[in-house]
């Protein structure tokens, strides 16, 4: 049994292999840069808008209102489109993981790990863009330069459980599913392909909340800053 | 028994013995955090929203101490380095 669809080898040209994660990743991300062209491709301020414009403004109004909840203010706006192409892509490669022969590239570790390397680049990267780089270092000694190891390694391990925790809920239900269907192949794995669908989601929700509480947290941080040194 | 039979064994008990005992703490810790939450919930329903966000998150970061021991039976049942080895070294010396 296959724990991974990287040993899926689905084309092979010399040294050059593609695997089934590269493979069905490319398809999430043609699949959603198809939907938002066709949705936005006729957009206008003004006169009467297509239904999947409407949809799509209505999925990113949502993102936008958690992420300004989280983020406490507007000041979340400017991390809107790294956390919302992470909800969506997480969640579209998750939701169809109904369609029979597909491989969620979420149930790869190679995936989860690229996406939580990701959210631990844009960490630093939204906190220095705040506030410099000289404020963000400032963090790593405080309150005493003894802490430094312990921050550094609560970013590395908080990335780590971010990978492991998306490619284990993922792997799992689809093991489940697969399990399932050699003990009680009628009835059962359907009820556990929906409670899938709804893990998906949750994990979808909870990886992008995640990326987004420690992006808010690295921006929070600058903020306090200076009413720390005033007193 | 040769060395074989031993690494099999003590790989499916290893594996049961991690995912057993490491259910049972993320499990009294979820049922905690979520009966904390319902309780929060029903004394201010006004913050329903923030409470429920909270707890999603907490219950994520506590459900991932599980999530580990899972990765690691289903590593040692499937995908088990030392019985790989250890078949590695049968096949390579040509056979049982």
């Amino acid at each position: 049994m296959e724990i991974t669809p990287d040993h899926l080898v689905l084309w092979r040209w010399g040294f050059l292999q593609l695997n089934a994660t590269v493979i069905f990743t490319w398809a999430v991300m043609l699949l959603l840069v198809l939907a938002a062209w066709l949705a936005t491709r006729k957009i206008a301020v003004e006169g009467p808008r297509s239904a999947w414009a409407t949809a799509l403004e209505a999925i990113v109004a949502g993102i936008r209102n958690q992420v300004r909840e989280i983020s406490g203010g507007l000041q979340g706006d400017a991390c809107l489109p790294f956390v919302g192409t992470l909800f969506l892509f997480i969640l579209v490669s998750n939701e169809l993981d109904m369609v029979p022969g597909w491989h969620a590239p979420t149930g790869s570790l190679s995936t989860t790990a690229a996406l939580a390397i990701c959210v631990a680049v844009a960490v630093p990267f939204f906190g220095i863009r705040k506030a410099g780089l000289k404020g963000y270092l400032h963090h790593y000694l405080s309150p005493t330069a003894f802490m430094a190891p312990f921050h550094i390694v609560s970013e590395i391990s908080r990335t780590l459980a971010l990978a492991v925790r998306l490619f284990g809920n993922i792997m799992s239900g689809s093991m489940v599913v697969a399990i399932l269907l050699a003990l009680a192949p009628l009835f059962f794995p359907v009820l556990m392909q929906v409670l899938g669908l709804l893990i998906g989601l949750i994990q979808a929700y909870i990886f992008a909340v995640l990326a987004m509480v420690y992006i808010a947290a690295a921006i929070r941080r600058q903020e306090d800053l200076p009413q720390e040194q005033k007193q | 028994m040769d060395s074989s039979t031993w690494i099999g064994i003590t790989s499916i008990a290893a594996s049961a013995i991690c995912m057993g005992i490491g259910a049972v703490g993320p499990a009294l810790g979820e049922a905690r955090a979520l009966g904390q939450a319902l309780s929060s919930i029903a004394q201010q329903p006004d913050e329903a929203g923030s409470i429920s966000r909270t707890l999603f998150i907490g219950l994520a970061m506590i459900e991932s101490i599980a999530i580990y021991c899972f990765v690691i039976s289903i590593i040692l049942i499937f995908a088990n380095p030392f019985w790989n080895h250890t078949i590695e070294k049968i096949v390579g010396n040509g056979g049982v």
